[in-house]
């Protein structure tokens, strides 16, 4: 997709260039450049986290000990798990761009919704840990970075899922996307490797360090 | 940069919107760059006179040195909502307003990259502002436009939180309007113009949108932390629960200072478009001009701290922060130079536009240079929070971004109505906001190094006399804004019709009909020249641009 476009781009501005099912109708087509505004987009979305981490690592800078005195033990299984799951589910979400660009529907659907799965039982997983950790958003500031962390991440999983879950209702046709056409396939596979790379960090800034 | 249309015309297919532009449009969600560029253009001047309200209610009661016209708090909350609605809601979305209308017509597109986002963009910018505004009439926010914790977490949670509400809107806005910008400044130029060919302007917005991507959503962080602070009772920020007031001012400058540069670098771009075309030269330097607002664009980034010299910063990090500042005069420099060189020997129009434009270079030399003085530390620690600073940013931000916005007005409203504005009137704007900027705020570096604070309604009676002045100035300022909005207003409908390019001026924007036809242009123009080629001798007499009856050349016109 990403080849056409950019010879489309370059030859010429003023004859339709995209083809694209619905943007026939008479209307002169533009040139696509929305994976390009999504990758801008998440530079700045991860300039947001950027910004969190570094407040983060401030405050565990200027504390004598971190996580401060009286701060209950973390349990590293449960997120150890999901952060597993996460992980793998960047690589089951890439199985289905192959398999969109073999023009194969039925495997992008298979993909998809096992990434949809591993999304939820990660959202799970975090409500869980939540429900059972022994400290509360005020306990302390460890405490509060914690789940304001985790939380703001989870809302991007949440995003994430909920872009998901709509390529897979747009992909109960047939024909919407195809071998040429599948920019929601590789948006909504972008975006749900922004989300595990920032989890990464996030977890080796809240667990392990 | 002359066209040629080269494409035969039944290559083209029809123009699908052609047709009139109703004014009916300009309240709706329309995604044409155009129309959205005059909408933030006019809701940012909407909002300036309110802004420009409360600026003359602020002097109003700092002419006496008691409280004697609004209570204390009323003057905190004017003095926040002043601060923010004159950046957040004037000079960022003027920028943007310019930007919108612009980009795609200087770079021979027919929109924007992404129209529909553009639209939501401006949308979110109306309804945040109303909010801010309205919330006089409950609680305003008190804390200033820096909303430094504790003193935001202790001074009511309504105004506070609506203050929060409002930046994330407009950062928001702002985020989405930066991803367009870039967009369509890298991905849809013409095929003829390399980054190099474009003009100053979009090199200008180009830099101005990677800082807007880059600062702003550190903003948002901060912005999220502070909320949770006010209202879930966090103490992210509060030190009396633990937390760090410092990394607030920390996350805060990393926006707000590149958002200094966010509010002038437009209207950089936007004067070096301005003195070539009235000077009738070859602009000095492209390259240096072009590259330096990448320069001020990456330092911009590296002196945030230099707002914290007094919050126990340490003395490593204050020179790290001090050199970063005074090596921005340079890139600063070499435009200021540019410009100068540029007017040298050209054949100067003494117009509106061009007298805004030198007003800028001056009034904004002056604000520079104040601004190298407060880089210092040792001179910075000795100002701190007084009125050398409110001089210091008021010669910036109105003698440099406001002076911009009109002098870019000025320029391009005959490309956006096709009408000339009223050239009695506009000098009489200049010659008003000149003399009313400078009895404004040159006084104040006075009361600042005499110690007077900043943000305070009461002061030492000692100060009076010059707070006089400062006030009367003021109120020149506001009568200023009369010839201009009665000129803005009266032109549209009734203006003397400015033809195509009633400048004579090279730029794509002035190929093409005024007001522009819906998608820009009829045939795609392909480049044979560089933007800025006046006067050059070897200038084939073919590609002399098209002279729009010429009997309608305004008297200040160089070709008249």
């Amino acid at each position: 997709m990403q080849g056409s476009v950019d010879s489309a781009e370059t030859l010429n501005y003023g004859t339709a260039v995209d083809s694209h099912s619905g943007h026939a109708e008479g209307h002169e087509a533009h040139p696509d450049h929305r994976i390009f505004g999504l990758i801008v987009f998440l530079g700045a979305e991860s300039m947001i986290f950027l910004g969190l981490f570094m407040a983060y690592l401030t405050f565990r800078a200027v504390y004598p000990s971190w996580p401060p005195e009286g701060t209950p033990e973390r349990e590293l299984l449960v997120p150890g798990i999901n952060t597993l799951i996460l992980i793998s589910s960047s690589f089951v979400i890439h199985k289905a761009d192959v398999a969109i660009k073999k023009n194969d529907v039925a495997g992008l659907r298979t993909w998809f919704g096992l990434t949809a799965a591993m999304g939820a039982i990660f959202l799970l997983g975090q409500v869980y840990e939540y429900s059972n950790l022994e400290f509360g958003l005020k306990t302390n500031l460890y405490a509060s970075s914690f789940y304001v962390l985790t939380g703001f991440h989870g809302l991007h999983v949440f995003l994430g899922l909920c872009l998901i879950l709509g390529v897979l209702w747009r992909a109960r046709k047939r024909e919407h996307y195809s071998e040429a056409h599948h920019f929601g396939v590789e948006a909504a596979e972008l975006y749900w490797h922004f989300v595990d790379v920032v989890w990464i960090i996030l977890f080796l800034l809240l667990y392990l360090l | 940069m002359t066209i040629q249309a080269e494409a035969p015309k039944s290559a083209q297919p029809q123009l699908p919107h052609a047709g009139e532009r109703k004014w009916q449009d300009y309240f709706t969600f329309n995604t044409d760059h155009k129309v959205i560029g005059i909408q933030y253009l006019v809701t940012s001047f909407a909002f300036f006179s309110i802004g420009g309200v409360m600026a003359d209610v602020l002097r109003t009661e700092l002419r006496t040195p008691a409280s004697d016209f609004i209570s204390p708090e009323l003057y905190n909350q004017v003095l926040t909502l002043h601060g923010t609605i004159m950046i957040f809601l004037w000079i960022v979305p003027a920028g943007a307003g310019f930007a919108n209308y612009l980009i795609p017509l200087m770079i021979g597109a027919r929109d924007m990259a992404f129209p529909k986002m553009n639209a939501m963009a401006f949308w979110m910018v109306p309804p945040a502002g109303i909010l801010l505004v309205l919330s006089i009439l409950v609680e305003a926010p008190q804390s200033g436009w820096t909303s430094y914790p504790p003193l935001s977490l202790m001074t009511g949670k309504v105004g506070e939180g609506i203050w929060i509400l409002t930046l994330l809107i407009l950062g928001t806005s702002s985020i989405l309007g930066g991803i367009n910008f870039f967009t369509t400044i890298i991905k849809m130029r013409v095929p003829s113009m390399k980054l190099t060919s474009m003009p100053l302007f979009c090199w200008a917005m180009l830099s101005t949108s990677a800082l807007i991507l880059i600062g702003t959503p550190v903003l948002a962080g901060a912005l999220l932390l502070l909320g949770f602070d006010l209202i879930a009772g966090t103490n992210f920020f509060n030190p009396t629960g633990g937390g760090d007031p410092v990394v607030y001012q920390h996350m805060f400058w990393f926006y707000s200072h590149p958002a200094v540069y966010i509010m002038i670098l437009p209207l950089f771009g936007a004067i070096s478009e301005i003195i070539p075309v009235h000077s009738r030269k070859p602009i000095f330097g492209y390259l240096a001009i072009a590259y330096s607002s990448l320069a001020i664009s990456f330092l911009g980034l590296i002196v945030w701290a230099h707002h914290m010299f007094t919050s126990g910063t340490p003395a490593w990090l204050r020179m790290f922060f001090m050199i970063t500042t005074m090596v921005i005069a340079v890139p600063t420099g070499i435009k200021v130079f540019s410009w100068l060189a540029t007017m040298w020997g050209g054949k100067i129009a003494l117009n509106s536009a061009m007298l805004f434009a030198m007003g800028f270079v001056g009034e904004f030399v002056i604000g520079g240079i104040s601004g190298v003085m407060v880089a210092s530390v040792p001179f910075d620690i000795h100002v701190h929070d007084t009125y050398f600073i409110v001089a210091h940013m008021h010669y910036v931000l109105f003698g440099g971004s406001v002076f911009g916005i009109y002098a870019a007005i000025y320029h391009w409203y005959p490309k956006m109505t096709g009408r000339m504005m009223n050239e009695p009137l506009g000098i009489a704007h200049f010659t008003l906001t000149l003399v009313g900027t400078n009895l404004t705020f040159m006084p104040m570096h006075a009361l600042g190094m005499q110690g007077m604070n900043r943000r305070v309604a009461m002061y030492d009676p000692q100060f009076q006399s010059l707070n006089e002045i400062c006030t009367a100035g003021a109120y020149v300022l506001a009568v200023s804004t009369l010839p201009f909005f009665v000129n803005a207003i009266w032109s549209w409908s009734k203006g003397v019709p400015a033809g195509d390019n009633p400048w004579n001026a090279l730029t794509l924007e002035w190929q093409t009909t005024s007001p522009p036809a819906i998608e820009n242009f009829e045939t795609l123009p392909v480049l044979t020249g560089g933007p800025y080629d006046y006067g050059v001798e070897d200038f084939p007499d073919d590609m002399l641009p098209p002279l729009t009856s010429p009997e309608l050349q305004p008297d200040s016109s160089a070709f008249s």
